[in-house]
């Protein structure tokens, strides 16, 4: 039984410190702000929410496990809260979006119907704002 | 051992985000990427008093989750309004 715990454990942690790595080199590579507060968040639930499931486990019922809920609790009340904080700062002060230019259709005489699909799939705002 | 890896992986990951923080180009980058380390500073604590086999820094550990939130609130209001105080009228 104890065994298995542990296995589970290390699983947990590990799959863990991958979505930290995630969420660091996103933070590092991705364009401008909004992307950046995207991989941020990546490391505040995945990989908090996993590294501390883990040493739940490793605690097993006492009041360290307690403890550690309540620090799960506060990450995942209080970062969301914050990722929209910065969000809304930056978009106040104006800090552009950083956006792909679509290929102008016209340019390309024959690629008329691939321009179409693509500007049929092109933005769903339904989608902005899904993750976090 | 488990409790070393995954003390080595966000030391690593704090390194990382260390380099945006110094990197960013506007203001907003460094406040996420400080917030960032702070998040990772409450996962570190939480590990390493495994790791050392007194995990009774968790104490410090809510703390610092708390300070990491309302630090940032902190210094967003003073980079939106350039006082700690209270606000002035005409941009509330």
């Amino acid at each position: 039984m104890a065994m298995i715990l542990d296995i589970l454990s290390w699983v947990l942690l590990m799959t863990g410190c991958f979505f930290c790595a995630v969420g660091a080199i996103g933070l590092l590579r991705l364009p401008d702000v909004y992307t950046r507060l995207h991989a941020a968040g990546i490391t505040d639930t995945l990989g908090a929410g996993l590294i501390l499931i883990g040493l739940m486990i490793q605690a097993g019922p006492t009041l360290i496990c307690v403890k550690l809920i309540m620090v799960l609790a506060l990450i995942l009340l209080t970062s969301p809260a914050s990722t929209y904080a910065l969000a809304n700062s930056a978009m106040d002060h104006g800090v552009q979006p950083f956006v792909v230019q679509q290929p102008d259709p016209a340019a390309e005489p024959g690629a008329e119907a691939e321009a179409e699909a693509s500007t049929a799939a092109g933005p769903e705002p339904a989608e902005e704002g899904a993750d976090d | 051992m488990m409790f070393a890896v995954t003390t080595l992986a966000i030391l690593v990951n704090m390194a990382l985000a260390l380099i945006r923080a110094a990197k960013g180009p506007t203001v907003f980058d460094r406040i996420l990427a400080v917030n960032n380390m702070g998040t990772k500073t409450v996962l570190l604590i939480a590990v390493l008093g495994f790791l050392t086999g007194r995990p009774d820094f968790l104490d410090l550990a809510l703390v610092y989750t708390l300070m990491n939130f309302i630090g940032m609130f902190t210094v967003l209001k003073f980079v939106k309004f350039g006082v700690f105080g209270d606000p002035p009228e005409d941009k509330g």
